[in-house]
């Protein structure tokens, strides 16, 4: 793996990760193109829930919460 | 093999997505969109109260269909589930896209939100490959207006080539154009020709392979290049449809088959497996969308929505965000027992001056006196009773919640809560059915199609009882304000909210702890992977509140009371009248029933309020009352103190309200919801289930906590 991948759920809240990598599969990753998630996509971290997870990002103007289990599937370059 | 008139014809779509039709003249109009783009609101807008509602041909996924006239024209608009794509994930998608593709309408509207284009854009680029008929209606065009996000509507036509309209539903606005624009596209007065999304080199080389064989057999009428790249896909739902609707059957096309064997090697000497393709596919429409959005939309203020993340800060912080949420639903009880009070005793007031009144009719016509008893003492008082006792709080409870529902608020508790579902191996949205339960449980449970998983989904139908509906408040509400406020003095509505409070927490804590029972046990799984839009918050529209929720809600759930009360209430007056060896039937299967009773607290005639109160919840007060009163039929209900007294005398103390309240939250739903969970599982099975599992902790609950004050020697 590159080095300067993370996880996106890794992702610091508050800052900006590009989309580099999905290692989802089946119906899970369809969800994620769905959302836009795409190759070079910036997704901000916007905040934790109360309890740490799931966490909220802003994709593409929406925002969206994911669990960790599948925020960690999806791999980010920091911005 | 083109298409022939009769397989998409009216009876078609009658048959196989039942689209009443009531002359052939008749215009189909569907309704698309991403969830959270005020679909409904422009579908309720459009079709006012000329609307039902239904579930799809074999389907849990409901089908709301509406019409409206438009120049001495019926329209008929049939709201396809929400969806973010098209490409058939899941069963909504799959309906939605059967229906644009295969029930012909004369034209499909795409609902998108103004604030949100660029994501909505792909499902309108979907919709665009597989029919030409499509307007776009870009919608809360005011909440754009207010974050300063300007969109050239004009130039967003000409790129997408169809015609483009911006609305905000919730005032009406531009709902006129949308109709002109829908009437000369479905009379053809204007044909829009979508730009198609444009795939990369080796994916129109991959489709050309297929894409000519394809259109010797459709003909005209479906986008051939469309289904060619399904097909290379691997869309094996496409061709079921085909075939349902079509009768064609692709599957035995050997020629069809060769030519898709032929585009996959194709593409796999590019090294593009099929999985890499769905992505190649997904990433030409993403681009395609990002770069209509990139020259149509200005956002003049970057920061348009700081305001919501502040206010979002605040609400989900970990500091405040669960705190603020139980406040809310606080202040949300205590204003529905504060404001009921009043109306309670004015509704109680005028509807027992009526039966006086009507009392002394029957008596002037002279009619038996038994008569006389069931139609007003059994019948007339039993409804009496659930009008007033369920009326005041319901007008109040409905537009406040769906207040906060309409402020967005809903998907934040969800946020918030998630964890703990997560823990407990189940679904996000069940957060959101939960909710839902608090209003009703049926509608907590029809809500529960919103989840994918079917385990899932079982789990969040067989907790969502745990939450009291509307039916039960008026039980704990009297509970808490006869018993715990009478205690309190002074703070004797804060205490009584208090009290409910904690009563609904337990509720949320033993849904969290059942689903993880039932995650471990019978329903066993991991929870599977979950995305929630929390959709910008909106400013709700208070008379827009004020009418769906007293017409949709409020007189929705009174009606339903009031038809099973009715019979109810002539059930029981029969059973509290009818004596055998000088003891009435009642009381016969109530001391039958004690020594079971009393051991969890309560006693033989709770037992039976609740065993009779199966077909509504609302009715189990009154059934008790009645019971105890000696004369058989329902007292007025003139003070509350005059209800303590009653209590009291009949043996209550302290646990007792408190294990009725444990009760109340926990037993067997009532006989809606039960009908409700049975056509939604289709199962006995799985109704029994939600039957036994919340009776069961009921009974646990209340033997614990009675034998253990007991034990303890505090009462």
């Amino acid at each position: 793996m590159n080095k300067n991948l993370m996880p996106l759920d890794k992702l610091p809240i508050g800052s900006f990760g590009k989309v580099k990598k999905l290692i989802a599969e089946g119906v899970a990753r369809r969800r994620m193109l769905d959302l836009g998630l795409i190759y070079d996509t910036t997704v901000e971290s916007l905040r934790e829930s109360p309890a740490g997870d799931p966490i909220a990002y802003e994709i593409r103007g929406a925002v969206i919460a994911l669990r960790s289990e599948e925020a960690s599937k999806i791999l980010v370059e920091l911005v | 093999m083109g298409l022939t008139k009769q397989s998409t014809g009216a009876g078609a779509l009658k048959e196989m997505f039942e689209v009443e039709l009531e002359s052939p003249d008749d215009i189909v109009v569907a309704l698309a969109g991403n969830p959270n783009t005020g679909k409904s609101t422009v579908f309720n807008s459009l079709t006012g109260l000329n609307q039902h509602t239904g579930n799809w041909p074999g389907k849990t996924v409901s089908n709301a269909q509406g019409n409206f006239t438009h120049r001495n024209k019926k329209y008929i608009l049939v709201d396809l589930p929400g969806t973010y794509s098209l490409l058939a994930n899941s069963v909504e998608e799959q309906v939605a896209r059967d229906f644009i593709c295969f029930g012909n309408p004369h034209a499909t509207v795409v609902v998108t939100d103004a604030t949100c284009i660029e994501r909505n854009l792909n499902l309108v680029l979907q919709i665009m490959e597989i029919t030409n008929k499509v307007i776009v209606c870009i919608n809360l065009m005011d909440e754009a207006k207010r974050k300063k996000i300007n969109i050239d509507i004009n130039k967003l036509s000409n790129l997408l080539g169809v015609p483009v309209v911006g609305t905000s539903a919730r005032s009406g606005e531009g709902l006129d154009e949308l109709k002109d624009i829908v009437e000369k596209v479905a009379s053809g007065e204007i044909i829009p020709t979508p730009t198609y999304v444009s795939y990369d080199e080796i994916l129109e080389k991959a489709i050309k392979e297929v894409e000519p064989h394809i259109h010797y057999l459709v003909d005209n009428q479906m986008n051939s290049k469309w289904i060619a790249l399904r097909l290379i896909d691997g869309d094996s739902p496409l061709l079921e449809s085909m075939a349902n609707y079509l009768n064609i059957n692709l599957s035995q096309d050997d020629l069809l088959e060769n030519r898709i064997d032929l585009a996959r090697i194709k593409l796999e000497e590019e090294n593009i497996e099929i999985e890499d393709l769905r992505d190649r596919i997904v990433l030409s429409i993403v681009k395609t969308a990002e770069s209509i959005y990139k020259k149509v939309v200005y956002v003049e203020n970057k920061a348009y929505n700081h305001l919501d993340r502040k206010v979002d800060n605040v609400l989900t912080s970990k500091l405040f965000g669960i705190p603020i949420m139980i406040a809310l639903l606080g202040l949300v009880f205590w204003l529905t027992i504060e404001g009921s009070n009043v109306p309670s005793a004015m509704l109680a007031e005028g509807l027992f001056w009526i039966e006086g009144h009507l009392t002394v009719f029957f008596q002037w016509l002279g009619s038996p006196t038994w008569i006389h008893d069931i139609l007003i003492l059994g019948i007339y008082r039993t409804l009496a009773w659930v009008v007033s006792v369920m009326l005041p709080p319901m007008a109040i409870f409905f537009p406040l919640f769906t207040f906060l529902e309409d402020l967005g608020y809903l998907p934040r508790v969800a946020f918030n809560l998630d964890h703990y579902f997560k823990k407990a191996c189940a679904h996000g949205k069940q957060a959101l059915t939960m909710c839902m339960g608090f209003g009703c449980n049926a509608a907590g449970v029809i809500a529960c199609r919103i989840i994918d998983s079917p385990r899932e989904r079982l789990i969040a139908i067989i907790t969502n009882n745990f939450v009291p509906c509307n039916g039960r408040f008026p039980t704990l509400i009297a509970l808490a304000s006869i018993f715990i406020a009478s205690a309190a003095g002074a703070f004797s509505s804060f205490a009584a909210t208090l009290s409910v409070l904690i009563t609904i927490i337990l509720g949320v804590i033993l849904t969290l702890f059942i689903s993880k029972l039932l995650s471990k046990t019978i329903l066993k799984g991991l929870p599977s992977s979950f995305t929630l839009e929390l959709p910008p918050y909106r400013k709700p529209q208070v008379g827009r509140i004020i009418v769906r929720s007293i017409f949709d809600r409020t007189l929705f759930v009174l009606g339903r009371a009031i038809a099973i009360a009715a019979p109810a209430g002539l059930v029981i007056w029969l059973m509290a009248n009818i004596t055998i060896a000088d003891t009435s039937i009642l009381t016969h299967c109530a001391q039958f029933l004690n020594p079971f009773a009393q051991l969890i607290g309560l006693d033989g005639y709770i037992m039976m309020a609740f065993i009779l109160g199966l077909p509504a919840n609302e009715i189990v007060i009154p059934i008790l009352v009645m019971s105890y009163m000696s004369k058989g039929s329902m007292l007025e209900l003139d003070s509350l103190t005059e209800m303590r007294q009653l209590l009291i005398d009949n043996g209550w103390t302290w646990l007792t309200a408190v294990c009725m309240m444990l009760f109340s939250l926990n037993h067997w739903p009532c006989g809606t919801t039960l009908w409700t969970i049975r056509k939604e599982t289709q199962s006995w099975k799985w109704t029994w289930v939600s039957f036994l599992v919340p009776t069961v902790t009921g009974i646990v609950l209340c033997f614990v906590v009675a034998q253990g004050a007991r034990l303890l020697g505090l009462v």
